[in-house]
């Protein structure tokens, strides 16, 4: 199913072609105007841009920057912060998603995501892919059972648990935590799976898998990528946001911010000049 | 070490020097070591003194039978109905009060917004409420109990004679469970929030309400800590003799209680009838020795039975979750 061999980083792997010809909408994410503030403080000023549908987008900048802040903007979860507060608008798929009308837990059954720290619940390997699925109110063993192997094989687990899919799944190892929660968020089949720095905490070859799955991942899912990593946003983006202060500096193609950036600052981060 | 500082002033901090920091330790070691030492022999001693008084008292006949009206004969006495009335007013507390604190403290932790005057006046409420003496407790149960809302239930359900308005054992219960409130509220506060936000996270972002986060990931994982509150909780009650004064405790009754709302006779209040109440204090020492062996080893095996059941979710948990 996948390769197991570490195999050398090389970069830009996703980059070096021009981005592909999205088979999807350009403007799958709208974000225009938006600025966000807890309590006094501004953390998003005046961001828009369109982010596009089943590829991978990258956010990349120093840290304190707005950008996972912005990111937990596509499923409303700094609505769990009290002090938030928010002007603009974010659309996905032509919808704004800040309208009275919507159901943010509808939302987030279509925007998933998979966080820094990975963060499995107590529960089995089964159990944990079937979470989302069970909420959704699938009861049914079998259909249970299709749902957790077919998400579990996405995620490239599937070889390593099926012998252990009753075991708790805080007995896997980092990497394949993370790849737990990754089978957890398409479990309940999202359209865009939202990756807050999937990989930070991970080893080389664990990253290198996280990776290769990501890759493999938009054929089916709008990735947003959170990373503080450059060669990663070099390797798996096909766009890259570099913000820097809570404004967005630069966007396009992952090949011309890494190569042909046109704004100093952009190539200064890239460079590793600072940041 | 802290000790050796202390002791030392400040030549310690300046020049250290082994054998100086060698006395002070070794002295604070051992004057931590006497205390704990002083400590186990005052338990030792109580426990030493009970069994070797209570000894001769105990027997199969002794816990199993119902005493006379005169139970100050160790001949003919027993505590029966003592045993039966602690055990069911600590377990229809536990009914009442594990629901109600958890509740509140799921308010608390989950959902009461963290800054607002209202939850501090809550916390601060529940605080408060451990520093009140058990007494007061009792005279609480006894006005707001028996005679507002028993008086009321009387009126209302038009009894033929006085049901709900005295004393009994449900009155008795719901005045311990208000007294224990605060420890489940806070062992459960603690242990809701020992559970990292990430879990959380991860349900709701996976489009679960907060109800569903609570219920299928919250709770699960804060049981263990859930259940140290009501270990607490029914070690606390188990022996206090306030609540129970004028909410539901009686002197002498000639058979068991059948219903929820008949008075009891309890070990703890028992024990202060022997040792006030007795004719000759000489013939009645035995029973009260052996009453209290009763008493302490009925609250140890609740409290085992508790620690048990902990036990048995801390591996489930650990095992699948």
């Amino acid at each position: 199913m996948h390769d197991t061999t570490l195999k050398p980083l090389e970069v830009g792997r996703a980059a070096s072609a021009e981005p592909p010809p999205s088979t999807g909408k350009v403007n799958f994410i709208e974000v225009q105007n938006l600025s966000l503030w807890y309590g006094e403080a501004q953390a998003l000023k005046d961001i828009s841009f369109d982010i596009g549908e089943r590829v991978v987008t990258a956010f990349i900048g120093p840290s304190g920057c707005g950008k996972s802040t912005l990111l937990r903007c596509f499923n409303r979860m700094n609505d769990l912060i009290d002090s938030v507060r928010i002007s603009g608008t974010v659309k996905i798929g032509g919808h704004d998603i800040n309208a009275p009308e919507v159901d943010v837990i509808e939302l987030r059954k279509r925007v998933g995501m998979v966080f820094q720290k990975s963060n499995p619940f107590p529960k089995s390997v089964y159990d944990n892919v079937a979470y989302g699925p069970r909420l959704l109110g699938i009861r049914n063993r079998s259909e249970l059972s299709a749902i957790v192997e077919e998400s579990l094989r996405k995620a490239a687990l599937w070889d390593e648990v099926k012998d252990r899919l009753h075991e708790s799944g805080l007995g896997l190892s980092g990497g394949q935590q993370q790849r737990l929660c990754i089978a957890r968020a398409i479990a309940v089949e999202p359209e865009i799976l939202l990756m807050d720095e999937p990989a930070s905490a991970l080893d080389p070859l664990a990253t290198s898998r996280i990776e290769d799955l990501i890759l493999e991942l938009k054929r089916d899912y709008t990735i947003v990528i959170v990373t503080h990593n450059m060669q990663q946003a070099a390797r798996i983006s096909d766009y890259t946001a570099f913000f820097y202060l809570g404004e967005l500096i630069e966007y396009g193609p992952t090949r011309k911010i890494f190569t042909n950036p046109s704004r100093k600052q952009t190539e200064d981060y890239v460079t590793g000049r600072f940041g | 070490m802290t000790g050796a500082r202390v002791m030392n002033g400040q030549t310690v901090t300046r020049h250290f020097r082994a054998e100086r920091r060698d006395v002070g330790s070794h002295f604070f070691t051992a004057l931590t070591g006497l205390s704990t030492l002083f400590i186990l022999c005052i338990l030792a001693v109580i426990l030493i003194n009970i069994t070797w008084n209570g000894w001769q008292g105990l027997s199969w006949r002794f816990i199993t039978t119902i005493p006379k009206k005169d139970f100050f004969d160790i001949s003919t006495t027993g505590v029966l109905p003592m045993i039966v009335g602690t055990t069911v007013r600590v377990f229809v507390m536990t009914f009442f009060v594990l629901p109600v604190g958890v509740i509140t403290a799921i308010y608390l932790t989950e959902y009461a917004p963290v800054r607002s005057p209202v939850t501090r006046i809550i916390r601060g409420a529940v605080n408060n409420l451990a520093g009140v003496p058990s007494i007061v407790f009792g005279l609480f149960g006894l006005g707001f109990f028996i005679n507002f809302i028993g008086h009321h239930m009387d009126t209302i359900l038009r009894s033929p004679e006085p049901t709900w308005s005295h004393p009994s054992i449900l009155w008795a219960s719901l005045t311990l469970a208000v007294m224990t409130l605060p420890v489940v509220i806070v062992a459960t506060e603690e242990s809701l929030r020992a559970i990292p936000m990430g879990l959380r996270e991860a349900s709701l972002a996976l489009g679960a309400t907060k109800l569903e986060t609570i219920i299928k990931v919250v709770l699960p994982q804060a049981l263990p800590g859930i259940m140290t509150g009501g270990i607490l909780a029914v070690s606390r009650a188990a022996g206090e003799v306030a609540p129970i004064l004028f909410t539901g405790v009686a002197y002498y009754m000639a058979d068991l209680p059948k219903r929820l709302t008949d008075q009891f006779m309890d070990l703890g209040y028992h024990v202060f009838v022997l040792s006030t109440q007795s004719p000759n204090i000489e013939q009645t020492r035995p029973i009260l020795y052996a009453t209290v062996i009763v008493l302490l080893a009925l609250t140890f095996a609740l409290n085992v039975t508790a620690v048990l059941i902990r036990a048995r979710v801390r591996k489930r948990l650990r095992a699948l979750g």
